[in-house]
């Protein structure tokens, strides 16, 4: 397919895709109340049409975004970041590598190497760990799905906060020297290679390099979006208005530690967790308390934990999920505090 | 050839594993694909990330899972 017939089918698709997610709004009221003529104002009406609603938006959102994201990343790889981040100092290394957090490829299969080839390519251990923080914590899938359901201001809040978290808490790590509690076995690993991989650089090889991140990760991920909007749809039906005001609400001092104990365990990831935050949220459950949950929920997971296991002690791993939760603790009280 | 799929065991790396498996039966080569999932031994070959493919010690990528025709083609490659 030549470059101009590929721009030419992108730009219809476009068209097709704004046209029908500008009606997926009547779409859903109308199958609810029209189709399956379920009373408007039941619980069970309210049910429906957030899910009908909210499955169609959230799926499309995240093929458009996670095709545009898999095409930028195709000019970033684990090995050029680290080319960037070698050489650099704590404070704006910190910085740099929670940005480049966001943009460079990462699943959290890889984080052994990705460690590993940091550290011994001289890359500071806090530095390392802010980009450990805020690649899972602050992606495109939070971002777009904020976006979508609360608007940019959330997402916003969402992304700035989480890279603060990420910044801050590596910057912490870095001044507490625990080199010695990285396992003595990752020292003894060969300095890595300058190129293993080299990124495709033709345009049509992005294009291709974006589809593939859609069929990948959509096909990923679609279960738990259309699972977590199924919990959000049965909150936003049959949870009374005040029921999370007053469990999650702002007056409940408790409820920001206790929204990161239970969050830390739970293994989702943002497709999955943000409609129920969105249900949650309508509840009159508190910005700062709910922004601390989801930041634990996708930020901080055991599964990831358990791997970093293999090049980490105990006791630095203790650090590294203390340093962390406590940043997501301060920025929960604070959003509280703020709105 | 000595074929070897480097990961920890994470899906990526299984379906590489299964989608080499499929490429070499689909090119009529009748060589076993060596797993190889301890990091220690991950970490000699110098990659970022997982799942990669290493044929006759030499690393041909890291970090994606081709599809079936893609490893046939990039297998080949090398035999010639």
């Amino acid at each position: 397919m030549t470059a101009k017939k590929q721009i030419v089918i992108g730009l219809a698709l476009l068209v097709i895709w704004g046209i029908i997610y500008s009606q997926l709004q009547s779409a859903s009221k109308w199958l609810t109340y029209s189709v399956f003529s379920i009373p408007v104002g039941s619980h069970l009406g309210g049910s429906v049409e957030f899910f009908l609603y909210d499955t169609p938006k959230v799926l499309m959102l995240l093929v458009i975004v996670v095709f545009v994201v898999g095409i930028i990343r195709s000019f970033f790889t684990p090995e050029r970041t680290r080319a960037i981040l070698a050489g650099r100092k704590e404070s704006l290394g910190n910085v740099l590598a929670a940005l480049l957090g966001v943009v460079t490829p990462f699943c959290s299969c890889s984080a052994v190497p990705l460690f590993i080839g940091f550290v011994t390519a001289g890359i500071p251990l806090g530095v390392t760990f802010s980009f450990l923080i805020s690649a899972p914590m602050v992606n495109e899938i939070a971002l777009v799905l904020l976006y979508g359901i609360f608007g940019w201001k959330v997402a916003l809040i969402y992304m700035s906060t989480g890279l603060a978290v990420a910044i801050v808490s590596g910057w912490v790590i870095g001044r507490l020297h625990m080199e010695r509690y990285i396992e003595d076995w990752v020292r003894e690993a060969p300095p890595p290679l300058t190129s293993t991989a080299s990124a495709s650089e033709i345009w049509s090889e992005r294009v291709k390099h974006g589809s593939e991140a859609v069929r990948e990760i959509v096909g990923k991920v679609w279960i738990y979006v259309i699972l977590g909007i199924a919990v959000g749809a049965f909150i936003h039906g049959y949870v009374p208005e005040a029921f999370m005001a007053s469990i999650m609400g702002k007056d409940a001092w408790w409820s920001v530690p206790v929204a990161v104990l239970v969050g830390v365990p739970l293994y989702s990831n943002a497709a999955g967790i943000i409609p129920v935050v969105h249900a949650l949220l309508e509840k009159g459950a508190a910005i700062g308390t709910v922004l601390a949950f989801m930041m634990s929920v996708i930020g901080l997971s055991l599964p990831e934990t358990f791997i970093l296991r293999k090049v980490l002690k105990l006791q630095l791993i203790a650090v590294f999920v203390g340093v962390v939760a406590s940043g997501i603790m301060i920025v929960g009280y604070l959003f509280n505090f703020l709105f | 050839m000595n074929i070897k799929v480097l990961g920890s065991g994470c899906s990526n790396c299984k379906r590489l594993e299964v989608n080499t498996k499929k490429a070499l039966k689909q090119l009529g080569i009748d060589v076993p694909v060596i797993e190889i999932k301890e990091y220690a031994v991950i970490m000699k070959y110098g990659i970022m990330s997982t799942p990669a493919l290493v044929i006759d010690e030499k690393v041909l990528f890291t970090g994606k899972v081709p599809s079936v025709n893609e490893l046939a083609e990039i297998i080949s490659k090398v035999k010639k």
